[in-house]
């Protein structure tokens, strides 16, 4: 398997601070744990909050990696910053994470307008066939209700224009076969060594037991198709300005 | 008061102890009581009980459910004297019950030091017992004795400072008249060692440090001053030989976990067994499983205790399925290799020589660029039980199979009581997982693999479709019981892995079951969430 490579930061100059190096693991990690837990507040890109930002290594009080993990584990009294019940390497991999914000890929596009954005969603994007924003859409493909908080622009990009480059587990779909030979496929919600759950395509809920199926498998590729070629550059920023702005209800 | 009633209390008050060490070794004479972690000091997790069959397990049905005011992991195993249960409820409460009904007699709550720091939960896996005396190790490292009566508590005695990264996490020991333990904390740099303590006053009468101080033989296997922070933690119970008066006892990585790079040499005893006079403490022998592990290969499994056939002549064995994906068979009197055969996907090393020791591939050695090894970092299996049944000649391992991890090595400097890792690790299967949706077997998946020891063959494999935490018990009817992460608790034929009856438990099982009697019905419990269930035959 083709090994990731190390990614070094190399702080500003100062006494104070550290040189750090970073692994591409812990940035994956500590994205996962951002997304999680910081990016409500702090948005994707870490430049909600006045005077912070993230994207382009702007802290309030901070001062090297070290202060940044204490200020995530234990909080700012006083603020609205609240203590977290991680441990020092999952702090350390959030701050990996932040590190690598300045340098990560870089958005494709930009001035876009989400309210053609929105209408392009709508409409002949045919978006809401499979997903769901604030109610409205489709159950089957992952709920954008906040999408805007938990991803970053060229994360949303990539997804429209590459969809099988990355599928989270949550987001599989799965093949099975009954033993009369009917196809269902659907969102796999759950499986264990007996059953299997999924979210067929009329949205119901289906459970099986996994012996009286003749087969299953994962559907290895995204349902979602690509819309590189599908939509304009100018198209792409509204759409993803209008994904950007869905901060959840 | 008039003499007589004076001299009934007198009386009462001399009754015999609860249980004597005598018990503890002749427990398969009473299967109906679970004496001690592992249901015998010979560690092998069978039982002769058999009112449970393959026929009629199919009957089996909840008898009470204890729900632990605790959201830890429920790792203990309970141990059953006389139809009470002491269980303990994350992390330090000592809880006894009615064992057939689950009913509360008594609750003994310790609050552990703010200091304490166990690496991985605030957890406890059983007490020990002897007389009427119950002894329980705390994650702020204390070993405490508590009456098993009244749950009062009897002495407290500090095994090591917990701010500096010692724990006791582990079920204690019985021997003789001596309580065991090891200290856990071997992801912060600590020197590890097992001690015996003296089960009436807590006074310690012997040491064994666990990695050796200038002097001691194998001290030449550290590098400077590496084997000061060199970690060796044990954090599963050993096992004794009354016949050979040894206590074994599995030791944990070396500190750093991940970066071997300030501690060359082959690092003993970590990843070893070790053979303890279990008066004195002194060793009688070793067997290192993993010289010079980077991979945190601890070598915590409980010794396993087979008195067996092996090429034609009796012998005293030890079976033992370790984290670093080899089972292995050992002669227990003098530690000698006689077999050793993957039991999972191995590539940190090409097989073992003719002594038993890995010859690492060229590959393997961690880097700052990431190094994919198999198995992971939790092991082919780790801390939860194996167990052996004399009557199906079968060795069987909770094990993760095709798991394995990217290990990527990064600097560690020791800071007292602070994690001293010197790695970032990538696995195919989570620590925790949120949602279960795996499907293909790449991706790494839990099973009970039973083993001919004779021949480190597989016979049978039961797949799970999530890996395993939950540990094995068999009994004397051939009956096979375990879980997993999904919140089943299995019974199966222990001769050929087929499933007999499921019960959904709704939380992980990380924990071994166990079983027990009481007025002549079997119960078989185990842990799952944060619950203790009982189940027993529909009556």
């Amino acid at each position: 398997m083709r090994l990731l490579p190390v990614i070094s930061f190399f702080l500003a100059a100062g006494a104070l601070f550290a040189q750090h190096t970073y692994t591409l693991a812990d940035v994956e990690n500590g994205g996962r744990l951002y997304r999680g837990t910081c990016s409500v507040c702090h948005g994707p890109d870490g430049d909600f909050i006045p005077g912070i930002d993230f994207g382009h290594g702007k802290f309030r009080r901070a001062t090297d990696d070290e202060s940044i993990e204490g200020i995530i584990m234990k909080g700012i009294e006083g603020t609205g910053m609240p203590s977290n019940n991680m441990t020092e390497q999952q702090a350390e991999n959030i701050v990996a994470y932040l590190r690598s914000l300045p340098s990560a890929g870089k958005a494709l596009t930009s001035g876009g307008n989400a309210a053609r954005g929105k209408a392009i969603f709508e409409g002949k994007g045919g978006c809401q066939n499979c997903h769901r924003v604030r109610g409205v859409g489709s159950r089957m493909a992952p709920d954008l209700t906040d999408i805007g908080a938990l991803r970053r622009v060229a994360e949303l990009e990539q997804s429209i224009l590459d969809p099988d480059a990355e599928i989270l587990p949550d987001n599989r779909f799965v093949k099975v076969v009954t033993k009369d030979g009917t196809e269902i496929t659907g969102r796999l919600l759950n499986i264990d060594t007996l059953t299997l759950q999924m979210m067929d395509s009329q949205e119901k809920l289906r459970f099986f037991q996994k012996a009286n199926l003749r087969e299953y498998s994962l559907v290895k590729k995204s349902p979602m198709p690509s819309f590189k070629g599908k939509l304009t550059t100018q198209e792409l920023a509204d759409v993803v300005s209008y994904l950007v702005s869905l901060k959840g209800i | 008061m008039t003499a007589c009633a004076l001299l009934l209390i007198l009386a009462a008050g001399s009754l015999p102890a609860q249980v004597s060490f005598d018990r503890i070794l002749n427990a398969n004479k009473e299967p109906q009581n679970w004496l001690t972690y592992s249901g015998t000091v010979m560690s092998q997790r069978h039982s002769l009980l058999s009112q449970i069959t393959p026929a009629n397990v199919k009957n089996l049905e909840l008898q009470w459910v204890f729900q632990s005011r605790s959201l830890e992991k429920y790792e203990a195993t309970s141990i059953v004297a006389d139809g009470i249960l002491y269980t303990v409820q994350a992390p330090n409460d000592v809880v006894a019950l009615d064992a057939a009904t689950g009913r509360v007699y008594w609750t003994y709550s310790y609050t552990p030091g703010k200091d304490a720091r166990p690496c991985c939960g605030r957890v406890n896996r059983g007490v020990a017992i002897l007389g009427d005396t119950l002894f329980m190790g705390t994650i702020d490292a204390h070993l405490v004795a508590i009456d098993a009566r009244t749950g009062k508590p009897i002495w407290n005695t500090e095994v090591a400072k917990d701010a500096s990264g010692y724990a006791l996490t582990h079920a204690p020991l019985v021997v003789k008249d001596k309580v065991i333990v090891g200290t856990a904390g071997g992801e912060f740099g600590i020197r590890g060692f097992i001690a015996a303590y003296d089960t009436k006053t807590g006074k310690e009468v012997w040491r064994f440090h666990n990695i050796p101080e200038p002097g001691e033989p194998g001290h030449e296997t550290w590098a400077g001053d590496s084997w000061k922070t060199g970690g060796g933690s044990v954090w599963v119970t050993g096992s004794y030989d009354s016949d050979l008066n040894l206590t074994y006892w599995g030791i944990g990585n070396p500190g750093p976990d991940w970066n071997g790079d300030n501690r060359k040499g082959d690092n003993l005893y970590t990843d070893s067994v070790v053979a303890l006079d279990a008066d004195t403490g002194k060793l009688k022998w070793h067997f290192q499983f993993s010289p010079h592990d980077e991979f945190d290969y601890d070598s915590v499994q409980i010794p396993v205790l087979v008195d067996m056939e092996w090429q034609g002549r009796p012998r005293k064995v030890m079976l033992w399925a370790n984290r670093n994906g080899y089972f292995y068979v050992l002669d227990r009197t003098n530690g000698q290799f006689l077999l050793g055969k993957p039991f999972v996907k191995v590539t940190w090393a090409t097989g073992l020589d003719e002594a038993g020791r890995p010859m690492r591939a060229p590959a393997a050695a961690t880097s700052s660029d990431g190094v994919l090894i198999y198995p992971g970092n939790q092991g082919g299996t780790n801390w939860y039980n194996s167990s052996y049944s004399p009557r199906t000649g079968l060795f069987y391992i909770p094990s993760w199979v095709e798991y394995n991890t990217v290990y990527f090595k990064t600097p560690a400097e020791y800071n007292e009581g602070r994690n001293f890792g010197g790695g970032v690790l990538r696995a195919n299967v989570g620590q925790r997982r949120p949602t279960l949706t795996r499907l293909e077997e790449n991706e790494g998946y839990g099973a009970v693999r039973a083993v001919d020891p004779k021949t480190g063959q597989m016979k049978w494999e039961f797949k799970m479709s999530d890996v395993t935490d939950a540990g094995v018990l068999t009994t004397a009817s051939d009956v096979l019981f375990t879980g997993g992460r999904e919140g089943y608790f299995f019974a199966m034929n222990a001769r050929t892995g087929e499933l007999l009856w499921k019960a959904t438990v709704g939380g992980q099982v990380q924990s071994g079951p166990m079983t027990y009697s009481v007025d002549g019905r079997q119960y078989v419990a185990v842990a799952a969430g944060s619950s203790l269930f009982s189940f027993a035959l529909r009556q």
